[in-house]
């Protein structure tokens, strides 16, 4: 598998390092209701199709990327920095 | 009075040549990480200008003049080597000792890479000049080529044994290749 860094270019997996469902940049309202927060720190969907991933360039350029990938076909669909995807 | 010997990070290592490859080790006097704050890349970049002569180099790509140098070293931040001063502008580390840079240099120095780094190295593609922050086995490197058969490496300080020891099994066994 390899992943497209913005910066760096098309990188073997080995450099990265993977966090998760891309959740975790649409962190609540610190006054938001306890299921919004259960929902952030929990609970997950596990798609068999698109998914969209938290990625880490550890042994790169050090940028935490956005990855749309699909896990039934294990196509890599394209890779965003974590600073400019919508949040 | 006690008087402090300074040791190289590769002391004792190098230098080191197999078949037609050579290790040097390139000893840098003064080193500075900047990451600029945000919104401050073009200040910063005039900054040092002024300064040191070269500005902030384009993404994976490094810069020299004179003794002075810049080089992307990653996502939103330069290696300097150079005295710099740049209150306000950008975050400032010294990281004089914190790195073993080596230099690798000969004919067959694409093939010795080839074995431990996962990115095409060849001249078609990495033209000096460039730099890329990738992997060398399983360390964490910046590569850059110096020359038609040259290149620099730096790991971090801590990993200068494994560096000289990792490209010299690569070295032999290319070394040893060409005899057939």
């Amino acid at each position: 598998m390899r992943l497209t860094c913005p910066n760096c270019g098309e990188r073997d997996r080995r450099e990265f390092y993977y966090y998760g469902d891309a959740i975790a940049l649409r962190r609540p309202a610190p006054d938001a209701v306890p299921e919004a927060w259960d929902d952030y720190l929990h609970n997950r969907k596990n798609p068999a199709g698109d998914t969209t991933d938290l990625w880490f360039h550890e042994a790169g350029c050090g940028a935490w990327l956005v990855v749309d990938r699909n896990t039934v076909t294990h196509a890599v669909h394209g890779a965003t920095l974590a600073e400019k995807a919508k949040r | 009075m006690v008087r402090l010997l300074a040791i190289t990070p590769c002391a004792g290592l190098l230098p080191l040549d197999v078949g037609n490859v050579s290790l040097r080790e390139v000893v840098v006097d003064r080193m500075v990480s900047v990451a600029p704050f945000v919104g401050q890349e073009k200040a910063v970049s005039a900054a040092l200008k002024d300064q040191i002569g070269v500005g902030l180099a384009p993404k994976n790509r490094a810069m020299a003049k004179g003794g002075a140098g810049v080089q992307w070293f990653g996502h939103g931040i330069w290696l300097v080597r150079g005295q710099v001063a740049l209150e306000g502008l950008a975050a400032v580390t010294d990281q004089s000792d914190a790195w073993a840079v080596i230099r690798i240099q000969g004919a067959a120095v694409e093939d010795v890479l080839a074995r431990l780094v996962p990115i095409d190295l060849r001249a078609e593609g990495f033209k000096k000049g460039h730099t890329a922050r990738t992997m060398l086995g399983h360390m964490s490197v910046a590569i850059t080529r110096v020359g038609g058969q040259a290149f620099e490496i730096m790991a971090m300080r801590s990993m200068a044994g494994t560096l000289v020891h990792e490209l010299e099994v690569a070295m032999r066994g290319v070394a040893a290749r060409s005899n057939f």
